[in-house]
């Protein structure tokens, strides 16, 4: 790989580049599902390619090829010089990149098992007896399993001398049932929604997610949601169990403190964020319960966005976000720190695959675990009245992450500190500054869950990139639910 | 770019390689170019190139999938080994149908026209660069700044199957997407077509331009129901998200909005849907994921949902169901995905027809007393989905219009409204034209007058 990356870096200097990186990168998955008790899915891929990305005459450009033969890799770094000429056609000033030592390093994913050594009878067995399971609960009109793994392969290379092979190991399972009676389709998923949970771990995970042992019960609520009452409207204390506060952090608190939304640089799809250069340090985003990190090592854990080095070789780190409070960090990348005078990268820069340029992404985006004990039960026993939202149904939030909307699968009431009546269509919603602010309680650290998020789109092309958030269940207080349904 | 040819050959030596039953290999990929732009300045621009194969195999009811973008024979064996394994080791599936032979797939008896330009496939960095060039000139002329993309690409898409089925689709794509900023205000645009010569820079500069500059300042009045004027784009991003209800799988496993409303009255008289693949305002290739040749089919005539879109299992599986005499004709349409996959299908091609009595976007703001124009959605997701409630924010270019006229700018609405009560409201429409939006597939839509439209929520900007 070094022999390839060197050919690439040599062609892109000879052509004028100031700087240049070449990734490669040898990715496989698998992806195994079923349906009703039949295969779903059974298929496996595998995509091999490199890029090449330079700098000339202070503009960027990318190019990338599936192609590694010699002629294609020389091809390719022409031409990713002759596109970053054409960019220096339209530019304001020159790009800038902070400073950052050319690492050379070596990392692979901590995994206990690696999943591709599990015989796929074996998958699809414990699939089919979910499957089963679910569909054996009387009104389970569909049962859907899924479980997927993915290995990567990544070689990062720049003209700075850096050299870095990175290998990541990611693992993901889940399941739905769904029914349908009378007018409704009512549905729930374990153990979260869109894909269940998702780690960078080995097969391992798939043994820890209790799969099977949750699946009667997941049915059996599924069902239950049709005779259940109505959510109300109204303001309500409200707790969100911790997958539901991960997607929270991750519309509301991940999304906006990314540094190319802040300085427009995504404002044609992504958006841009409320949180302006101005607020950084004075903006009180939420109660002092609130502590938020991206951190992409690994002892934050095995999260989707753990990592050794980021796809511009800059090293993993941890970045206060939030701080008892005030907002205090970006995610950035070496060309968004100089502009804000940085004195070095954030670490964030990721590409889904070889041929997608990297940019800002989410690492793990975590609220820390409050530092009280507080379990689950004790927190609701401290609620008057109140209602708990589980497992995200529909999420939703504007192009500047102001206002959100989001529904869960259940909902509980809570009365004189005990989970009454079971409630469908719960949905809150609210203003993101205003809601981190009501936050009165959050569990401790056994309670703290460190979810993946595998589909998270930004960017265009668009890319899909997956992303890890830490948290526990939390309380917010006088919140607005229901309004889903108003009107409707 | 891969040909026909040698996708032919690749595939002869992936039967070679196999022990299967039957054997399918679905060709993709292309060349593409993407320039993108912010604060008046090109930020991003990238070019890839990059085939697959993916190879299904099938053992007596069994079926798996492998794909991969290397086609040296090793990588190919490898690929037919790791289909053939994760097919071999399944429990045959009773309603796996054979794959379909030459007479099912069959080509186009006459020509169609072409998707494939020369001019976009020769579309170059330098020329795109020209292209935002001019867009940024007119920002700099308004006092605005301006961010945005311009792509060009080249794409093969093509099937070939152990029992002599093959279909081969090439076809270009120019996309421009404009957003203009001001300090409290923005307009956007966006227009793609496989010619590029059908896309013009400035013209939809200048319109977001105009609607960044005519919504600055804007004011926030309060949530509530009101007459709204969607232009095409925020059709497109909510009507999209029930089309994937309109197959027959989707009926079969009761996930479908469609369950027992098929055949009555569900939306407006003035609504009738096709699905078209050979629409001259389409995209993409005329055969579905098994090679089938996609059929045109009307979904809904007049408000009433009138039949479904099928791939080759979900019409056999249907006939045999308890809904078969409840869902219009059944047999199979062209619309199925590559197999194996759990939506089963859906129509890809979506036509609404041109009304009657088409308006334009400025008579239904003559014609309205008070309402909302609104530009474009945003993050529009499902709350519920039997009655089909959608979510989602405004965005870019958001008006007040009173009397007949756009008074002014207005701070964005979250919408929390469901599809059926929103296409029973429609009082007026445009004609239907190629739209792109973010939320959904490319269609050919109308923009909609639509009385009633359910705003909850006042964003801060």
């Amino acid at each position: 790989m070094k022999d390839l990356a060197s050919w690439a870096l040599d062609t892109a200097n000879q052509r004028g580049a100031t700087y240049a990186d070449v990734r490669v990168v040898d990715e496989r998955g698998r992806a195994l599902a079923t349906k009703n008790g039949k295969i779903g899915n059974a298929s496996d891929s595998r995509s091999q390619g490199f890029n090449v990305r330079v700098l000339v005459d202070g503009a960027w450009g990318f190019a990338s090829s599936a192609d590694l033969s010699r002629g294609s890799i020389d091809a390719t770094a022409a031409q990713a010089v002759a596109i970053a000429r054409a960019s220096a056609q339209v530019k304001q000033k020159d790009v800038q990149l902070v400073s950052e030592k050319a690492a050379v390093a070596e990392w692979t994913t901590p995994h206990k098992i690696d999943p591709f050594t599990i015989s796929i009878e074996q998958n699809l067995a414990l699939l089919q007896k979910i499957d089963s399971e679910l569909r054996s609960v009387k009104g389970i009109t569909l049962a859907e399993t899924n479980m997927n793994f993915r290995r990567e392969e990544l070689w990062f290379f720049s003209s700075a001398g850096a050299d870095i092979h990175q290998t990541k190991v990611t693992t993901g399972a889940g399941y739905v049932a769904y029914s349908f009676a009378g007018s409704e389709i009512q549905k729930r998923s374990y153990p979260n929604s869109f894909g269940g949970q998702w780690q960078n771990k080995g097969y391992e995970l798939i043994d820890e997610l209790e799969l099977l042992e949750n699946a009667r019960r997941i049915g059996e609520e599924a069902v239950a949601l049709h005779s259940a009452d109505q959510c109300p409207e109204g303001a309500f204390d409200i707790i969100l169990e911790s997958s539901q506060l991960g997607l929270q952090i991750h519309e509301s608190v991940g999304h906006p403190i990314e540094l190319d939304r802040v300085l427009g640089m995504e404002a044609n799809f992504a958006g841009t964020s409320f949180l302006t250069l101005d607020k950084l340090r004075t903006l009180k985003y939420g109660s002092e319960l609130v502590n938020v990190v991206a951190d992409a090592r690994q002892e934050h854990g095995p999260g989707l966005g753990t990592f050794a080095f980021d796809d511009e070789g800059v090293p993993a780190q941890c970045t206060p976000i939030i701080s008892n409070g005030l907002f205090t960090g970006y995610l950035s990348s070496r060309e968004t720190a100089a502009l804000i005078g940085l004195q070095r990268s954030g670490g964030t820069l990721r590409a889904e695959s070889w041929n997608r340029l990297p940019m800002i992404r989410m690492t793990n985006i975590s609220i820390l675990p409050g530092e009280k004990p507080l379990t689950g039960e004790q927190l609701i026993s401290s609620t008057d009245h109140g209602i708990l939202f589980q497992t995200n149904r529909s999420w939703s939030i504007d192009d500047k992450r102001y206002n959100f909307q989001f529904g869960t699968e259940i909902g509980w009431e809570i009365k004189n500190g005990k989970r009454a009546r079971m409630l469908k269509n719960p949905s809150y919603s609210g203003i993101t500054t205003e809601f981190w602010n009501s936050m009165d309680a959050i569990c401790s650290r056994d309670e703290w869950t460190l979810w993946g998020t595998p589909n998270c789109g930004k960017g265009q092309p668009q890319q899909v990139m997956g992303t890890g958030h830490g948290a526990a269940p939390a309380r917010f207080k006088k919140v607005k639910v229901g309004s889903a349904y108003k009107g409707n | 770019m891969l040909t026909e040819d040698q996708a032919a050959n690749i595939f002869s030596r992936i039967k070679k390689f196999s022990t299967a039953d039957e054997v399918e290999g679905l060709f993709y990929g292309g060349r593409s170019a993407l320039t993108r732009f912010a604060n008046n300045t090109i930020h991003q621009n990238v070019a890839e190139e990059n085939y697959g194969v993916s190879v299904r195999t099938v053992f007596g009811g069994r079926t798996a999938r492998a794909t991969t973008n290397r086609f040296d024979d090793q990588s190919l064996k490898d690929v037919v080994k790791a289909s053939e394994d994760l097919a071999r080791v399944q429990e045959p599936d009773a309603d796996l149908l054979p794959m379909p032979g030459t007479g099912e797939g069959a080509r186009p008896t006459q020509v169609e026209p072409s998707r494939h330009f020369a001019e976009t496939a020769a579309v170059t960095p330098e020329q795109r660069a020209g292209g935002v060039g001019k867009i940024v000139s007119i920002a700099h002329r308004h006092k605005l700044t301006t961010a945005g993309i311009f792509s060009s690409s080249e794409s093969i898409e093509g099937i070939f199957n152990s029992r002599g089925l093959s279909n081969w689709h090439t076809q270009t794509s120019a996309e421009i997407s404009i957003t203009m900023l001001a300090p409290d205000s923005s307009g956007w645009q966006k227009s793609n077509s496989p010619n590029v010569a059908n896309l013009d820079p400035q013209a939809l500069a200048e319109i977001a331009a105009k609607k960044a500059v005519e919504s600055a300042g804007p004011h926030e009045i309060a949530a509530g129901k009101y007459t709204v004027i969607l232009e095409p784009s925020a059709v497109l991003d909510t009507t999209g998200f029930m089309f994937f209800d309109f197959g027959g799988l989707a009926i079969l496993d009761q996930r479908s909005f469609l369950n027992n409303r098929i055949g009555k009255n569900l939306f407006g008289e003035n609504i009738s849907v096709w699905d078209d693949a050979a629409h001259p305002l389409q995209s993409g290739p005329s055969f579905d994921g098994e090679g089938l040749r996609r059929q045109k089919v009307q979904l809904v005539e007049r408000g009433v949902v009138k039949r479904l879109v099928y791939a080759r299992a979900s019409a056999e599986k249907m006939r045999k169901s308890e809904y078969a005499g409840k869902v219009g004709p059944i047999e199979a349409t062209g619309h199925g995905f590559p197999i194996p996959n759990e939506m089963g299908e859906g129509p890809m091609n979506i036509v609404f027809e041109p009304p009657r009595d088409p308006k334009t976007v400025d008579h239904m703001i003559a014609s309205t007393e008070r309402g909302i124009l609104v530009t474009r959605l945003w993050y529009i997701r499902e709350v519920d989905p039997y009655e089909k409630i959608l979510t989602g924010m405004t965005r870019d270019g958001t008006f007040l219009v009173e009397n007949g006229k756009v008074v002014c700018g207005v701070r964005n609405f979250r919408f929390n409204q469901s599809l059926i009560e929103m296409l029973s409201n429609v009082e007026q429409m445009s004609t239907a034209v190629r739209t792109s939006g973010e939320e959904s597939f490319d269609m050919v839509v109308p923009a909609m007058k639509v009385r009633d439209f359910n705003f909850t929520e006042v964003t801060k900007f």
